[in-house]
């Protein structure tokens, strides 16, 4: 019993994540879903493989396709990040765990930092999943295993998935109930964001959303008319989880628990 | 020992606690008193750092709760029943709390024997009774073995075993020389394990005092008065400056054994008494009579103020 108090808590968040199927199961599935997409897609993509362009044939990257079905997995990343802040209050579980850890800074950088390690380990097996399972499923079709283009899109996925569920857990830290949180977060991923990044007068503004830059290091191509790149695209999206962590943390501060 | 100094809390224009300035002494049971809305949960919330007060400090042996090491060692607390999410089992719950303040796992396994939920500590929260969870509450309380204990109606939702069994333990807790501060809206629980009381009403102290001096101060007595004319009645009484307020059945009763007073009063105003009797009030109904003079004061009926 030598810990230090920052273990401690780490510890007890830990507990917290595993001992919960609300935080456990987006997780499983998470894994689940992707690869099982990636494997049914590929399937599907070997049978009608030679009937595509031939350009389409040429540019085809395994990577980015496999990524493509772990873009709906993220969906399962959001309402982990979501549940993880949000179970704190259900049932008035906050009150108990600020009492046990009344500087809010200590509590607040544990749940983050469980929250996000859970994701980036899920987010790195999810897509080295989904990669493989589309190899395997697509055989012959398959390119190298290990490019450079490769690398890039299954690390930067990787990245990119942990950042988005990074970026749930402050938006639902400053919003404090999950159905407000899932109901905000999950339109505005699949819905506002898609038209504000391809709407012409608003693209200018869209590119620099979230997923809109983060999705540029997900593709073999990145898209040329956006002033992203895919690193730079990526720290972008870094930033966005940033900032809403960093809301999350005053509103965490300053209220009543 | 839990110092509260000058501490208000204000929500918006809502002013739930008002200059409160008290102690929680060790070695006894501390009863916080007060009707529905008093504060009292208010009063708690500030202690443990989870409200911010709009002014004032509550201390603990010397420190804000937010700057304890290792709190839950230092102070336990039940605020409501379990306060636990309802999806993890009640020993989960326990030890992720225990883990947050290096208490070991066997202390864990204790307080689910000390609360009576061996056969159930593997069980969701959320299938408990209120019963179960208050008990589950108490469990958390107790895990750091702390020298000061909050409760916040602690006997809410239990049966009459389940009364009894907190407060005998309430009264062990104190008999080893700890700082134990029970709310509650009832006097006569308070009555059968209090030592100590501090009775509120809409935010600010009533009275902190030992439970006999309470007894004998404010239990004591009223005077009940019947008259043809009780509007006529009350308006002499209150220009005398005696305190009366309309009982139950219709009859007046005024604060005190004044019979003699009120008698010679009126004889001079020419009115007819029917009845003129001293009272000696239950400690319910001296609880009942202090906190409505606080409530009527707040609402400025009593031009000149509730007295203490
Ligand atoms: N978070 C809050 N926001 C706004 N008003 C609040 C809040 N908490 C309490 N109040 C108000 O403050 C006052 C005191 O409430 P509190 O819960 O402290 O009373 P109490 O003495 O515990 O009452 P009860 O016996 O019903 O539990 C009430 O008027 C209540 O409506
Ligand atoms: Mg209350």
């Amino acid at each position: 019993m030598t810990a230090t108090v920052q273990q401690a808590v780490l510890t007890s968040e830990w507990t917290k994540a595993r001992t919960l199927r609300s935080t456990t199961w987006p997780l499983l599935l998470t894994v689940v879903a992707s690869v099982g997409l990636s494997v049914a897609f590929g399937l599907y993509l070997r049978g009608s493989f030679d009937r595509m362009p031939v350009a389409d044939q040429r540019g085809f990257n395994t990577a980015e396709f496999a990524v493509g079905s772990v873009v709906y997995g993220q969906i399962l990343l959001v309402a982990f990040g979501v549940l993880v802040v949000c179970s704190e209050y259900s049932g008035g579980t906050i009150r108990t765990s600020l009492a046990a850890v009344p500087r809010r800074g200590t509590f607040y950088s544990a749940k983050v930092l469980v929250g996000t390690a859970l994701a980036l380990v899920v987010s790195a097996v999810t897509v080295a999943g989904a990669y493989l399972a589309a190899h395997v499923a697509l055989g012959s079709r398959s390119g190298p295993l290990l490019g450079p283009d490769e690398s890039r899109i299954l690390v930067g996925s990787t990245l990119y998935l942990t950042l988005i569920c990074a970026f749930s857990i402050g938006v639902a830290t400053m919003l404090r109930s999950a159905a407000l949180s899932l109901g905000t977060l999950i339109p505005f991923f699949f819905v506002v964001s898609n038209i504000l990044g391809h709407v012409p007068v608003v693209r200018e503004i869209g590119q620099y959303l979230p997923d809109q830059a983060g999705h540029q290091i997900m593709v073999a191509t990145p898209r040329p008319d956006s002033p992203l790149g895919p690193w730079t695209g990526l720290l972008v999206m870094a930033a966005w989880a940033v900032v809403a962590l960093g809301g999350g943390y005053v509103l965490l501060t300053r209220r009543d628990a | 020992m839990i110092e509260i100094r000058d501490l208000s809390k204000r929500y918006g224009s809502v002013v739930a606690v008002d200059g409160l300035n008290f102690d929680v002494l060790p070695g006894r049971v501390t009863g916080f008193l007060g009707p529905n809305g008093a504060g009292k949960s208010t009063t708690m919330r500030m202690i443990m750092g989870l409200d911010r007060p709009s002014t004032g400090s509550a201390r603990i042996d010397g420190k804000p709760y937010r700057r304890l090491r290792d709190p839950l060692r230092r102070v336990g607390a039940l605020l409501e029943a379990g306060a636990a999410h309802g999806g993890r089992t009640a020993y989960h719950h326990l030890l992720w709390l225990a883990q947050s303040n290096r208490i070991g796992r066997r202390r864990v396994r204790e307080v689910i024997e000390l609360v009576g939920l061996d056969s159930v500590a593997d069980k969701p929260v959320g299938e408990f009774s209120l019963g179960m969870s208050q008990r589950l509450g108490i469990a958390g309380a107790l895990l750091g073995d702390p020298d000061a204990l909050l409760f916040d109606e602690p006997v809410n939702g239990l049966d009459p075993e389940g009364i009894h069994w907190i407060r005998t333990l309430m009264r062990g807790l104190a008999a080893e020389g700890r700082s134990v501060f029970v709310s509650s809206h009832l006097m006569s629980e308070m009555a059968l394990t209090a030592d100590h009381l501090v009775v509120i009403g809409r935010g600010r102290l009533l009275a902190d005092t030992g439970m006999a001096e309470f007894v004998q101060r404010d239990a004591s007595s009223y005077t009940r008065i019947r008259t043809p004319e009780p509007e006529r009645m009350r308006q002499v009484l209150d220009a005398a400056g005696i305190q009366v307020r309309t009982g139950a059945d219709g009859a007046l009763e005024a604060r005190g054994p004044r019979q003699r007073t009120i008698g010679e009063l009126a004889a001079v105003n020419g009115l007819i008494v029917d009845e003129l009797s001293p009272q000696a009030a239950s400690l319910e109904e001296a609880f009942m009579r202090l906190t409505a003079e606080a409530v009527e004061y707040h609402a400025g009926d009593l031009p000149e103020g509730g007295r203490r």
